[in-house]
């Protein structure tokens, strides 16, 4: 499905590689956890994927495509929701969803029935209409969600879907993450939060330094690692215990 | 096409949304048009209704001083306040109480008269025709007289000049009318007999272009409404600007990088948006200048048949104005980049474009800059279809350089983001 070749990413200005040489496999319909300490490179190895930044070296193909290649298709084929919000705040919940449906060649009835059976899923019914400068973080990571499978995504990438929120608006978040994935889409995703990842994914890699360090299922993870309790354990014992402040 | 029109109806959204916003869009340059129409307006007025306070010190008390203090009096430009002593017009003058004072030397009219009766009865000597003759009579020397003008510090060098021209056309007469005046008293007794016909034989007459055998009298409104509505349509580029860059600080535009739109397609959506606004700006400039100007005692603007071809030129300046906005909100990556310059390069293009200063009285260099600057290109358009009553084919090179500089900058802004964001 995604197929990484010694992909490589150093930004201008820097000495150091922020994806370095990374070779990985992601298959069709897993949830695919990218985890590491700030500055591992997990954002960045989102960003090469979803064409938002130019690789310095390697090679990806997404089900097949390049985005040198096949560049609209590979966008209609993956969807992203990014760290930031990345709505219009003094538009509504409705509105902001019908334009971002509309850019994916949406329209009409079919784009408002699945916008409004979204915003049912997600608890958001009652706020179609609100502004979303008006809503709490929760209630705009979950529109921020909307807006990125609306057009039915085969691959998902999900940048800290569930910073800032509380649980239950998390709990929602992760059941419906699991609701795509089970009709079909492919999920990737990076948190900091180690106990929802062991819940959630079905693989995952821990990256520092760019580099991948270990992968596979969770549970296959902390069996491997000696005096590993949870992930949380073999993340620690994996990436140490120091701190990972840099500007 | 869909995903033009769900841009245009997003950027809609957004500006409506924002009440402040659209109020400063509107009312600011209607504010601007009004009030420097009214201050234009009273610099034209000045010249026959507000009259200028003027001190005057005459230390003559002659004929001349009489025929300066007429002349000015008569000129309607200055109301003449005769002080005694030349130090206290000075320091008046000097702090700013007053704008200029005019000092007329003693015995002005007296050595005047006698220099020049002396240079006449020089010349008719010449040709033995004078009836006094003085064999060897020894010349009387007379030394220059200077008429002194005090100005304010901070008056401006165009009204420095235009009073010192004033005094100077004034005096050339005295001296001319004194020298007519030896002659005839040389040539004859009888006071009342006209030796000489003084009066001007070189006069000036301006010839107006017409429109259906009308004179097309330019006033402060048509020019000022064409100049300022230009520089309200520019000012677009800084809400244009600002507007690009709050979609990459706020992240929708990181979002719309990974849908599948065109680059074109969201700056499409832009134009359409911000073109209407300039065209609904325009259009509430020329009612101003139609409906408020008449009824707060300024000339009525004058668009009779000429308002199809002053929309022409409003959409192509309002293109080329959008066009500088899509590029700079695509260079600039924070609003304290984009408004500042924008702000500041409208005010420069206005400059070169010969809002402020006419561009024929530009040095050289100045002059050929203007040429490239699309506010120059405007407001000849709008002036040739004001002022110079001419047609669709005259207005056509000036559209075109406005449209073509439309294409460019927002070519420009394509291929930037283009390259910056290539994969």
């Amino acid at each position: 499905m995604i197929e990484i070749k010694q992909l490589s990413k150093k930004y201008k200005g820097t000495d150091i590689f922020s994806v370095s040489d990374l070779d990985l496999c992601i298959s069709e319909k897993d949830i695919f956890g990218l985890l590491g300490p700030n500055g591992a490179g997990k954002t960045t190895l989102i960003s090469l994927l979803c064409s938002l930044i130019k690789p310095t070296s390697g090679s990806f193909v997404i089900n097949g495509l390049t985005y040198k290649k096949n560049k609209n298709q590979l966008k209609q084929l993956i969807g992203i929701v990014p760290q930031e919000y990345a709505l219009y705040p003094t538009l509504t919940a409705f509105e902001n969803l019908m334009y971002f449906g509309s850019m994916y060649g949406l329209k009409g009835n079919k784009l408002k029935l699945k916008i409004k059976a979204a915003l049912q899923t997600l608890g958001l019914s009652q706020f179609s209409n609100k502004k979303i400068n008006t809503f709490s973080g929760g209630m705009k990571r979950r529109i921020n969600l909307i807006a990125s499978i609306l057009h039915n995504p085969k691959v998902l990438f999900l940048d800290e879907p569930t910073v800032g929120v509380d649980v239950q608006s998390k709990n929602v978040i992760i059941n419906y993450l699991k609701e795509l994935n089970e009709k079909g889409t492919t999920i990737i995703y990076t948190s900091h939060h180690l106990n929802e990842a062991e819940a959630f994914c079905t693989k995952v890699a821990i990256i520092d330094h760019g580099r991948i360090i270990t992968q596979g299922p969770p549970k296959s993870l902390i069996s491997d690692q000696k005096n590993a309790n949870n992930l949380e354990d073999v993340f620690l014992a994996l990436t140490g215990h120091a701190l990972r402040d840099h500007a | 096409m869909r995903k033009l029109l769900a841009s245009t109806y997003k950027e809609f959204l957004l500006l409506t949304r924002d009440i402040g916003g659209i109020a400063i869009l509107f009312i600011m340059p209607l504010v601007l048009i009004v009030t420097i129409t009214i201050i234009q307006d009273s610099t034209f007025k000045s010249v026959s209704e507000t009259k200028i306070p003027i001190l005057l010190v005459d230390n003559d008390k002659g004929s001349v001083s009489e025929t300066i203090i007429k002349g000015l009096k008569e000129s309607n430009i200055f109301e003449v306040i005769k002080i005694a002593i030349e130090e206290d017009a000075k320091n008046l003058v000097f702090k700013g109480k007053n704008q200029l004072a005019i000092v007329i030397p003693e015995n002005l009219s007296s050595d005047l008269e006698k220099k020049i009766n002396q240079n006449v009865e020089g010349i008719l000597d010449r040709f033995g025709l004078d009836e006094d003759e003085v064999e060897n009579q020894p010349k009387e020397i007379f030394t220059a007289k200077e008429v002194k003008l005090y100005f304010d510090p901070a008056t401006q060098f165009s009204f420095k000049n235009s009073v010192k021209n004033e005094v100077d056309k004034m005096i050339s007469k005295i001296e001319t009318q004194s020298i007519y005046n030896a002659f005839q008293k040389q040539i004859t007794d009888d006071p009342s007999e006209i030796v000489f016909e003084t009066e001007n034989f070189i006069s000036f007459k301006e010839i107006l272009p017409k429109n259906k055998d009308e004179n097309i009298i330019p006033n402060s409104v048509q020019h000022n409404v064409p100049a300022w509505t230009l520089f309200a349509i520019f000012f677009i580029i800084v809400p244009l600007s600002i507007n690009i860059v709050k979609e990459k600080s706020q992240g929708t535009f990181v979002r719309l990088r990974t849908n599948p739109v065109s680059y074109l397609t969201v700056l499409g959506g832009k134009t359409v948006i911000y073109l209407i606004v300039c065209l609904i700006q325009f259009v509430l400039m020329l009612l101003i200048g139609i409906y408020l100007f008449p009824a707060i005692g300024l000339p009525t603007l004058n668009v009779s048949g000429k308002f199809s071809l002053l929309f022409l030129v409003a959409i192509f300046a309002g293109l080329a104005a959008i066009g500088l906005g899509l590029l700079l909100g695509t260079i600039a990556k924070t609003q304290e980049q984009s408004a500042p310059f924008g702000a500041t390069f409208v005010v420069i293009l206005a400059a070169l474009g010969g809002v402020w200063v006419p561009v024929f009285i530009m040095p050289e260099f100045m002059q050929t800059l203007s040429k490239i600057s699309p506010m120059n290109w405007g407001l000849n358009a709008f002036y040739d279809v004001f002022l110079r009553n001419s047609s669709l084919l005259e207005i056509v090179p000036e559209i075109t350089l406005l449209f073509l500089f439309f294409i460019i900058t927002t070519l420009i802004a394509i291929v930037y983001n283009e390259k910056k964001n290539a994969v």
